[in-house]
């Protein structure tokens, strides 16, 4: 099995509160990797320790074969991120969006602009391709946001919670639009705090609560360690403060 | 059809990334249609309002009109409007997801602020065309030679590059918006004080000190011994010139490192 992400005992504190302490996380190429915790639990941090822009205080990460501290460029020739809120730029139409993020990855002008086409088409946004994004639905905003993810088609995609905010019909497409993805053989690391998506999703799933990975499986094998629960079941019971000795007695097995 | 990222990074590509950047720069300054007009409304309204409502009450140096005194004080006040809107670009920009994009990709991230430092010398280089042929239609008579001219319109780029760098950092200090239009106010502000709109010798003795050696007030005189000949202060036309340039050159270069130093090390909330 070769491994996208690998990363050991990362660890970060803002203010003196530690938001990471010893993450270590692998990712298996090809895989999506849903890290599921509640809110403040530290998933963004990790995302963007991972996408370079925040540095971790200890730990090492290596992220498609570019160690992350000594070759960050590297890494982000590798990845491509889908930040909480949308990261396209409103003021923009959608298709020059997509030419603008294709000609900074120093595509020539015409391919560029084939491949906005392509892409349009493909996520169902060609209808509204030069029209700004700022009039675009919640929906809309995050396929596009998906779509300049993929003008060049990166080896590893963070998604940090990409569904957060969307009505039902919204987050089924895109949770359509990432399972393409991933079946043409994309990594995703995704974060998310719904149980339904990383089940949906994910071929891995790690439960991040108060700074650490508190348990790591298929959703498969989280399910049937809590006796055949749902998801929500065993996230409920890793996460509630009071019921963290339960956990840790039922997933023994489960952690890593 | 497969396409795949660059893996070379030459100075064309950062030649590329900059025209990129400068490219979506322009083109959201151009659809902000608020901005934009204030910025083109500002320099036509505040030149009548002082030529023909204030002017008649100031006494101008050698009983001119006061179209001939006022045009390099409304070319700053402008240019302090202007860092204005610049510092609410960045700070608006900062706040979205699409810088943290940006941090994320391969390309040079100066290019991003590079962006926008260009597209505010644009639009200040409008605001400052107007304001020179508004003054020309209300009668400003310059009577500088084409190389004055140019040395002119040197300072104001000068300037105008320094303001924008100044704002730039500021917009990247603030965060938000609207703390940027707030911290921004005193861009409008400052060229009161100073001999923009009258002769130092003219304010209240505690006042005189500050307008006569404040940033300002070299560059303005600059402008005013090129076009007209001679400055308000007494002091020649070089020696002001030569501690503009200095000026402009010091909030540069300390702006533009602590813009950049901000824009790599801020984390977008």
């Amino acid at each position: 099995m070769t491994y996208t992400v690998e990363a050991l005992g990362i660890r970060k504190a803002f203010g003196g509160k530690q938001v990471l302490d010893g993450v270590d996380l692998a990712v298996a190429t090809s895989s999506v990797f849903a890290l599921l915790g509640p809110n403040g639990a530290g998933k963004t941090t990790l995302i963007r320790i991972l996408a370079t822009l925040t540095k971790p205080d200890a730990g090492v990460a290596t992220v498609a074969g570019h160690d992350l501290r000594t070759d960050p460029r590297g890494v982000r020739r590798s990845i491509s991120l889908t930040g909480q809120y949308a990261a396209v730029d409103e003021v923009l139409t959608g298709r020059e969006n997509l030419v603008m993020m294709g000609r900074l990855l120093h595509l020539p002008r015409r391919a560029a602009r084939l491949r906005a086409d392509e892409l349009l088409a493909d996520f169902g946004l060609a209808d509204a391709a030069d029209t700004r994004v700022k009039t675009y639905s919640g929906g809309m905003r995050r396929r596009l946001d998906l779509a300049v993810s993929m003008v060049v088609r990166p080896p590893l995609l963070f998604l940090d919670e990409p569904t957060t905010g969307l009505d039902p019909r919204s987050r089924q497409q895109l949770w359509g639009v990432v399972k393409g993805l991933a079946d043409e053989g994309v990594t995703v690391l995704l974060t998310t705090q719904y149980l339904e998506e990383a089940d949906r999703l994910a071929s891995t799933v790690a439960v991040l609560h108060q700074g650490r990975i508190v348990a790591q499986g298929t959703p498969a094998e989280l399910k049937s360690r809590a006796d055949g629960a749902s998801l929500d079941d065993v996230f409920f019971a890793l996460t509630e403060p009071d019921a963290q000795a339960d956990a840790d007695f039922a997933f023994k097995g489960a952690v890593r | 059809m497969t396409y795949t990222a660059a893996t070379s990074s030459s100075l064309a590509d950062a030649a590329t990334d900059v025209s990129v950047m400068i490219g979506r720069g322009l083109r959201r300054s151009q659809r902000d249609p608020e901005a934009f007009v204030t910025a083109l409304m500002l320099p036509v309204v505040l030149m009548l309002l002082f030529v023909y409502v204030f002017g008649g009450a100031f006494a101008a140096e050698g009983g001119g009109r006061y179209a001939q005194y006022v045009v390099p004080g409304l070319i700053v006040l402008c240019a302090g409007q202007g860092a204005g809107t610049t510092a609410v670009a960045i700070a608006t920009d900062m706040s979205s997801g699409i810088v943290d994009r940006f941090r994320s990709m391969p390309i040079a991230s100066s290019s991003v602020l590079a962006g926008q430092i260009v597209a505010s010398l644009a639009r200040n280089l409008l605001a400052t065309a107007l304001v020179i042929g508004v003054g020309l239609a209300v009668g400003w008579r310059p009577v500088a030679s084409p190389a004055q001219w140019i040395a002119a319109i040197g300072m104001i780029v000068l300037f105008i590059l320094a303001m924008s760098w100044l704002a730039a950092a500021a917009g990247l200090l603030v965060r938000s918006p609207e703390a940027a239009t707030s911290a921004t106010l005193a861009f409008m502000f400052v060229p009161y004080l100073s001999t923009a709109f009258v002769p130092a010798g003219t304010m209240t003795r505690a006042l005189r000190p500050i307008a006569a050696n404040q940033p300002f007030t070299p560059v303005i005189e600059t402008m005013r011994g090129l076009w007209m000949g001679h400055t308000s202060t007494g002091a020649s036309t070089v020696h002001e010139a030569i501690l503009a340039v200095i000026y402009c050159a010091v909030i540069t270069v300390l702006s533009a490192a602590g813009a950049s130093y901000l824009f790599r090390h801020r984390t977008a909330a």
